[in-house]
């Protein structure tokens, strides 16, 4: 099969170069119906990015749900405890009211699941199928890891009450220090925690140095353990990454409850907001009664239509005007004869208005002539 | 060479004392003091572009990336939860966000409060904390006139003098929270744009504590 560049949009391109790029690493296409069971989304509504879902009631009285998410049901399918790790990746269609949107909308999402034991290779082969998405996406790119082991670690150390953990949360994920400066002081907390938390929000850069940093924050085991695998896990992404493009950011959260090790987030320069999300999510496997690890990631690439749309475009290489009278089988085979040496063609009697095109081509009387090139 | 960073600046006072302090720190722009029609103004020096937009818009074009930075008051960025970074408290424009009413009224009736209100996000949550049913009046300016006309029970709105209330008989009656001005920036911008952003936040700062 031979597609030329022209006849598929950005995002049509990235999906089918995506789905390479995991087939290459022996991931297998995961396949899924349109619709669950509408419980399975009420029972873990929280690891939704919107919490709307489109129902309606199946023929056997259940009520169902058109997706908003592949995950959950890839994650509630597997095995209890897995024998080998289920590798997959999929490409599908979930239906979500997205940020600022009073309406749903049909998503394209990419993505890829590793469930089973995963240990230090499995880890870095995730995150670098993420790095290596990312690369194809776009040649201006950024991704950025945190550990939510650490900040839950560092939770711990303090003990607020779940509210005020929460807003805390929210606002290191804003890189919002001034607020998490004023909610401790209200609720009193002690001012060496408070320094700490705030100092989340500026805990960012190249791996080596913010760990150095990271390491003075450390207050218990949970968080001594969180660095030890950061540290191991940047001696394996290293030779394979550029440091500039991979960044440590622990401002990078996820809800607790779900999330609990290594989570990243992808940028592609001209798109606003994060297009590849991911981390571990063990404790969701545990919420569904699977002994298994779990970590993947999606792939927004819907997001990529916000990019900026390629300035030089033309609609065919070539407009073909011809008049009313002419004879039609002779139109044809100069038809046949311009497509056949590779080039677009767009056929048709009146001038088409708001359309750009290489060259114009007049069909008359006497045959073909050139009628105005575009250099 | 580095990256151009626009700005979104809120039209009107704030706005203008924000440019002022971008100004003494190195991002002047002298032709947008001017008083031209032009949108868009920018200094090819300083590596910096600014655009004036309406106060309550400045969150959408920064989530957006249309800019890079931008200035929203507290009051803004509670009410739309724009999923931006919130770097700095630049403490310009200080106010409080309120419960204001008729003087002397009893608002802890049984009956369902009514709220007038440009902020209903704010509002909503604001009661649902104290599992207080409302019912919400969505308006766009002249909040005060809402109690006086016996539409709402009361309004919740920004203070700055409490001026406008004495005058037509109202008063605060709780504050929800202080409301000032705030850098906010946008998330993929401050991946690709990490430096001058970080360079343009130490000049603010410097200038802010002093």
């Amino acid at each position: 099969m031979n597609i030329p560049d022209s006849a598929l949009r950005r995002e049509e391109r990235a999906i089918f170069d995506l789905r390479a790029l995991y087939e290459q690493y022996g991931y297998k296409k995961y396949n899924m119906s349109k619709f669950e069971e509408y419980d399975l989304y009420l029972e873990n509504k929280s690891f939704l990015p919107s919490q709307q879902i489109i129902t309606f009631t199946g023929l056997s009285g259940r009520l169902m749900a058109l997706k908003p998410d592949v995950t959950l049901s890839i994650a509630k399918n597997v095995p209890t405890r897995p024998k080998e790790p289920v590798k997959v990746y999929y490409n599908e269609n979930v239906y979500r009211t997205p940020r600022g949107s009073n309406e749903f909308r049909e998503i394209v999402q990419v993505g890829l699941e590793y469930l089973g034991r995963l240990d230090l290779y499995g880890q870095s082969e995730v995150v670098l199928l993420a790095y290596r998405s990312l690369q194809r996406l776009s040649d201006n790119f950024a991704m950025v890891m945190s550990d939510m082991g650490f900040i839950s670690g560092l939770f711990e150390s303090c003990g607020l009450p779940r509210m005020l953990e929460e807003k805390i949360l929210s606002c290191v994920g804003n890189k919002n220090e001034h607020e998490i400066r004023r909610l401790c002081d209200e609720a009193g907390v002690e001012d060496d925690r408070r320094d700490a938390l705030a100092a989340l929000t500026k805990l960012y850069g190249p791996f080596d140095e913010t760990l150095s940093r990271a390491e003075k924050l450390v207050c218990n085991e949970k968080m001594q353990e969180s660095l030890r695998q950061l540290r191991e896990l940047n001696n394996v992404l290293a030779p394979e990454t550029d440091e500039d493009c991979l960044r440590l950011d622990f401002s990078v959260i996820n809800d607790l409850s779900y999330y609990n090790g290594l989570i990243f987030q992808g940028f592609i320069d001209g798109v606003p907001t994060a297009i590849v999300s991911g981390g571990r999510y063990d404790n969701l496997m545990e919420k569904l009664g699977k002994r298994a690890d779990a970590m993947g990631f999606a792939v927004y690439i819907d997001q990529l239509r916000q990019g900026a749309e390629e300035e030089e475009h033309y609609d065919a290489d070539v407009l073909l005007l011809y008049d009313e009278g002419a004879d039609a089988a002779k139109l044809s085979e100069t038809v046949n004869m311009l497509t056949s040496n590779g080039r677009s063609v767009r056929v048709q009697t009146v001038m088409p208005r708001r359309m750009r095109f290489r060259q114009l081509l007049k069909f008359g009387e006497r045959g073909l002539e050139t009628v105005e090139t575009d250099d | 060479m580095k990256q151009m960073i626009s700005v979104a600046l809120p039209k009107g006072r704030l706005g203008e004392s924000v440019y002022k302090l971008f100004e003494q720190i190195g991002y002047g722009c002298p032709e947008i003091m001017e008083n031209s029609r032009k949108l868009i103004f920018e200094n090819e020096e300083n590596r910096v572009r600014y655009f004036w937009a309406k106060p309550s818009d400045v969150a959408v074009y920064v989530e957006r990336g249309a800019a890079d930075v931008g200035i929203a008051g507290l009051d803004i960025i509670l009410e739309q939860e724009p999923d931006v970074y919130e770097l700095l408290d630049l403490g310009f424009g200080r106010c409080c966000l309120a419960v204001a009413g008729k003087k002397g009224a009893n608002i802890n009736t049984g009956r369902t409060l009514r709220v007038a209100t440009k902020f209903p996000n704010i509002a909503k949550k604001y009661y649902a904390e104290q599992s207080r049913e409302i019912d919400i009046i969505k308006l766009n300016g002249s909040i005060e006139l809402a109690p006086i006309v016996r539409m709402s029970d009361v309004i919740v709105d920004i203070v700055e003098t409490g001026k406008t209330l004495k005058e037509n008989d109202l008063e605060v009656l709780e504050t929800i929270c202080e409301v000032s001005a705030r850098l906010i920036v946008n998330k993929a911008s401050f991946r690709f744009k990490t430096s001058q952003i970080e360079e343009m936040c130490k000049r603010i700062r410097e200038r802010v504590n002093r």
